[in-house]
């Protein structure tokens, strides 16, 4: 796949005639097959360089006015990705297309002119901010540096209004003070005022209420929902909770040890999940209605285990030795990404390995949730035979014998 | 919190565990005292799990060193009693018989049955128990006299915690000691509380525990830095089961971890619960695993409990307006997308709680009795006696018209946060 098809094949798009196909602008921000390694620091002078594969071939695109989630759980690349979108890591690999063109320079001034336009707030708002300095000073040093106020009564101005947008009143008393005066909720917003002082087109939200507490989580959702609806920001959205990604992304992307195993419209991917990794997130992640009549849910996970060492990945898809269906085939390569219909694509070889035709696709019968009769009865739960009732699809054995 | 029924006959009575009763926690800080703790009471019974909900400085944690007494100053208890109500010796035994006989837990991961060992390592914590100092002496099968906690010599504390009395630390991942494998932290709690244990049955239990909380064995020799977050935590719950409490407090303990292993925690945290009638107070923020994990669960705001229910309750019709707002401030899997409007504003500052009612210059539906007169607990409705609530609304002499449901609530919360967005508009 090169890349003026990948462009043209945007993520997200409906490209099959039975889905709506809905008309998107320009993608503002495309990632095309991202690849980071981070070299470790090694004493010996000879044979092969040990690297974490922090970030597999992953490709995404933002479009103003949506966001995109991106779920994983810790050490699944999703922080690394956001880094390289924002330019704070160099790819190892890949191209970021910026409007459409390629973006290039290192120079101070190139990533001066990029984060004009993409910005990136962080997860910790009790680090991210310089508890030496006060509200103005981080709010004063954006506007200055890309020149949106030149004088003292342009920047109070700005101030005050970046403030207001923010929900942080009465601004005038918010802008003297200093970090560890305010609340966590508080210093998130002052840390999203920051990257809007750039007026970027684009924001990178780096697990922006992972931090808060929980009443304080939906207002500061909701404030990033109302500035991508109101000011049409291009939103990428990382979040380890699955919830999350549902009520604010209207699109999703699944990421697991640097790979990216599934991706379309939020409501797809959440409410009928393919990729068994998918679906193991959804299993785990705390839902009420699952209470049973005893008024206790019992969940079953489909797979245990933990992310794998990043320095010496499992061969193939790298959730083979935790996957319940795990297949000869999966430990040999990664499978290509196979469309399902509607925008919503997997990278499993359950589904065919990319050549699958959407109009002949069945789907496969699988209970993410409530999951308490038959499944994952083994004991360890790797390698346990697969559960998952495979009807008519066809494409699937011969696949999977061919590949093998 | 389990409010004995009238009618009933004493059993309900002998199966109380924890009887907490109008407890107050002060905080002496140079900017004024902060009362962290305002006459909260409430009760566990045995083998039940209750949850602590609540937002950061609500008082939960406070609540939880309260019980075991592990305050330090600026903090002081000012008022109330922690009344443990010990199982006798011959209770105890009994109790004891079906513990040994467990082999599986179902996050084991391996079958092999328990070693054999158990056996020593049950009678080195029957003479441990004999010793301390708080048993009465009471004939075998009767519950013995219940003990105030917070009158506990530091002699009679000693030997009451970790035997009686557990607790897994908030952030347990760093409450690991780095200079010292998993294995010698586990058999330090041994060696402490059951010096007659032999260095080899020591080992044993050690093992025994392991294995009972999913860590292959031959790990015993790691480091916690070798383990990852997860293992971590696991390894802390094993440490906490060393003696088989009666009790165990876990303070966020699946705060840091990903979804994934926290589901798994909590797993194995209700099949341990399970098997081993083992009470549980677990404290988190996050309501929506409560109301899987917890039989009773008590919704905490500004150091008072707020509402007390049990989860099926609490998930039907939350009652305190504060209760429904947590409720529905967490995003949900299924059923329509909505906007969701959370609890406007944030917590109040304990060293000036507001008068009244704490929660009401935050609360859609607070009247003008809200900012006068603090609410107590009592029974919401006529039909759910057992759910407690601290609000005007279901008070009679303030409000006696309609007892407001979930609608109301959320049409409330509505038209609130469109008044805020209106507002912020001008």
């Amino acid at each position: 796949m090169n890349i003026e098809n990948m462009g043209a094949n945007s993520p997200f798009i409906a490209l099959n005639d039975d889905a709506v196909s809905i008309p998107l602008p320009p993608a503002v921000l495309e990632a095309i097959h991202l690849r980071k390694y981070f070299p470790l620091r090694q004493f010996k002078l000879s044979g092969p360089r040990k690297v974490v594969h922090a970030a597999e071939d992953t490709s995404l695109a933002l479009y103003p006015g949506r966001a995109l989630a991106l779920v994983g759980e810790s050490g699944s690349g999703k922080t690394t990705m956001a880094r390289m979108l924002a330019r704070l890591y160099e790819p190892t690999s890949g191209t970021i297309l910026f409007r459409g063109e390629p973006v290039k320079g290192n120079g101070r001034n190139a990533l001066k002119d990029y984060h004009h336009h993409v910005q990136l707030v962080f997860q910790d708002p009790f680090s991210s901010l310089n508890p030496v300095h006060d509200v103005r000073y981080h709010l004063k040093r954006p506007l200055r540096l890309h020149g949106h106020a030149r004088t003292a009564t342009e920047e109070t101005e700005e101030i005050l209004a970046l403030l207001n947008r923010v929900s942080l009143s009465p601004a005038e008393q918010f802008i003297r003070k200093f970090p560890h005066q305010l609340s966590g909720g508080q210093r998130q917003r002052v840390a999203i005022a920051r990257a809007l002082a750039a007026k970027p087109e684009v924001l990178l939200a780096d697990e922006p209420v992972s931090m808060l507490d929980v009443s304080i989580r939906l207002d500061v959702l909701n404030l990033l929902l109302r500035l991508k609806d109101e000011e049409q920001l291009a939103l990428l959205f990382i979040t380890h909770d699955i919830a999350s990604a549902r009520y604010f992304a209207e699109d999703t992307l699944v990421m697991y040890a640097g790979q990216t195993v599934e991706g379309g419209p939020s409501e797809e991917v959440i409410q009928r999940p393919r990729h068994p990794y998918t679906q193991l997130l959804i299993s785990a992640a705390p839902d009420p209605d699952r209470l049973g009549p005893d008024g206790k849910g019992s969940v079953t996970l489909p797979a245990r285990g933990e992310i794998p060492s990043l320095i010496n990945p499992p061969g193939g898809c790298r959730f083979h030795p935790r996957c319940p269906h795990a297949m000869p085939v999966c430990s040999e390569r990664f499978p290509k990404r196979t469309e399902l219909g509607g925008g919503h694509w997997a990278h499993c070889f359950l589904y065919g390995d990319g050549e699958a035709n959407p109009a002949s696709y069945k789907p496969i019968a699988v209970t993410p949730s409530r999951s308490s009769e038959g499944r994952g009865k083994g004991e360890s739960g790797n390698h346990a035979s697969p559960e998952v009732e495979i009807q008519g699809n066809a494409a699937l054995p011969s696949d999977v014998s061919a590949e093998g | 919190m389990t409010s004995i029924r009238p009618g009933e006959d004493s059993t309900a009575t002998t199966n109380k565990l924890l009887e907490i009763n109008n407890i107050s926690v002060d905080y002496y800080a140079a900017s004024g005292t902060v009362h962290a703790l305002n006459d909260v009471s409430i009760s566990l019974e045995r083998g039940k799990i209750l949850g602590l909900a609540g937002e950061s400085g609500s008082g939960k944690s406070t609540l939880a060193y309260a019980i075991t007494r592990l305050l330090h100053p600026p903090a002081v208890i000012t008022g109330g009693e922690v009344l443990y109500y010990p199982r006798s010796s011959g209770g105890r035994e009994q109790q004891r018989t079906p513990r040994r006989a467990i082999t599986r837990v179902p996050t084991r991961p391996d079958t092999t049955p328990a070693p054999t060992d158990a056996e020593s390592a049950g009678d080195g914590n029957q003479r441990g128990r004999e010793r301390s100092g708080y048993q009465a002496q009471n004939s075998p099968g009767d519950i013995t006299e219940p003990v105030d906690i917070l009158q506990l010599t530091a002699a009679q504390l000693r030997t009451f915690r970790w035997s009686e009395l557990a607790i897994v630390f908030q952030s347990a991942m760093n409450a690991l000691n780095p200079v010292l494998n998993i294995g010698a932290q586990i058999t330090d709690v041994l060696r402490t509380h059951r010096p007659s244990m032999g260095a080899d049955s020591r080992r044993q239990r050690a093992l025994e525990l392991l294995r009972l909380v999913g860590i292959a064995p031959d790990r015993i020799r790691s480091y916690p830095h070798e383990l990852s977050g997860g293992m971590r935590q696991r390894a802390i719950i094993a440490i906490a089961l060393a003696l088989a409490p009666e009790l165990i407090i876990m303070d966020e303990p699946t705060t840091a971890l990903d979804v994934v292993v926290q589901r798994e925690i909590l797993e194995l945290v209700r099949a341990l619960c399970r098997e081993f009638g083992m009470a549980l107070i677990f404290i988190t923020h996050d309501l929506s695993l409560l109301l899987e994990i917890a039989d009773e669960i008590a919704i905490m705001y500004a150091g008072r409990i707020v509402e007390t229910a049990t989860n099926q309750e609490l998930l039907r019709q939350p009652r305190h307006p504060y209760s429904y707002g947590l409720l529905n401030s967490f995003p949900s899997l299924h059923g329509p997308r909505r906007k969701m409007t959370g609890i406007p504003g944030s917590p109040p500052d304990l060293r000036a709680v507001p008068a009244g009612c704490a929660f009401h210059p935050r609360c859609p539906m607070a009247f003008e009795a809200c900012s006068r007169s603090i609410p107590m607990l009592r029974a919401s409705t006529a039909e759910t006696p057992e759910q407690l609530v601290a609000c005007h609304l279901y008070d009679p002499r303030f409000n006696s018209g309609e007892i407001p449901t979930s609608e109301d609530f959320a049409a409330k919360y509505e038209a609130n946060f469109e008044a805020m967005i209106g507002k912020r508009r001008e």
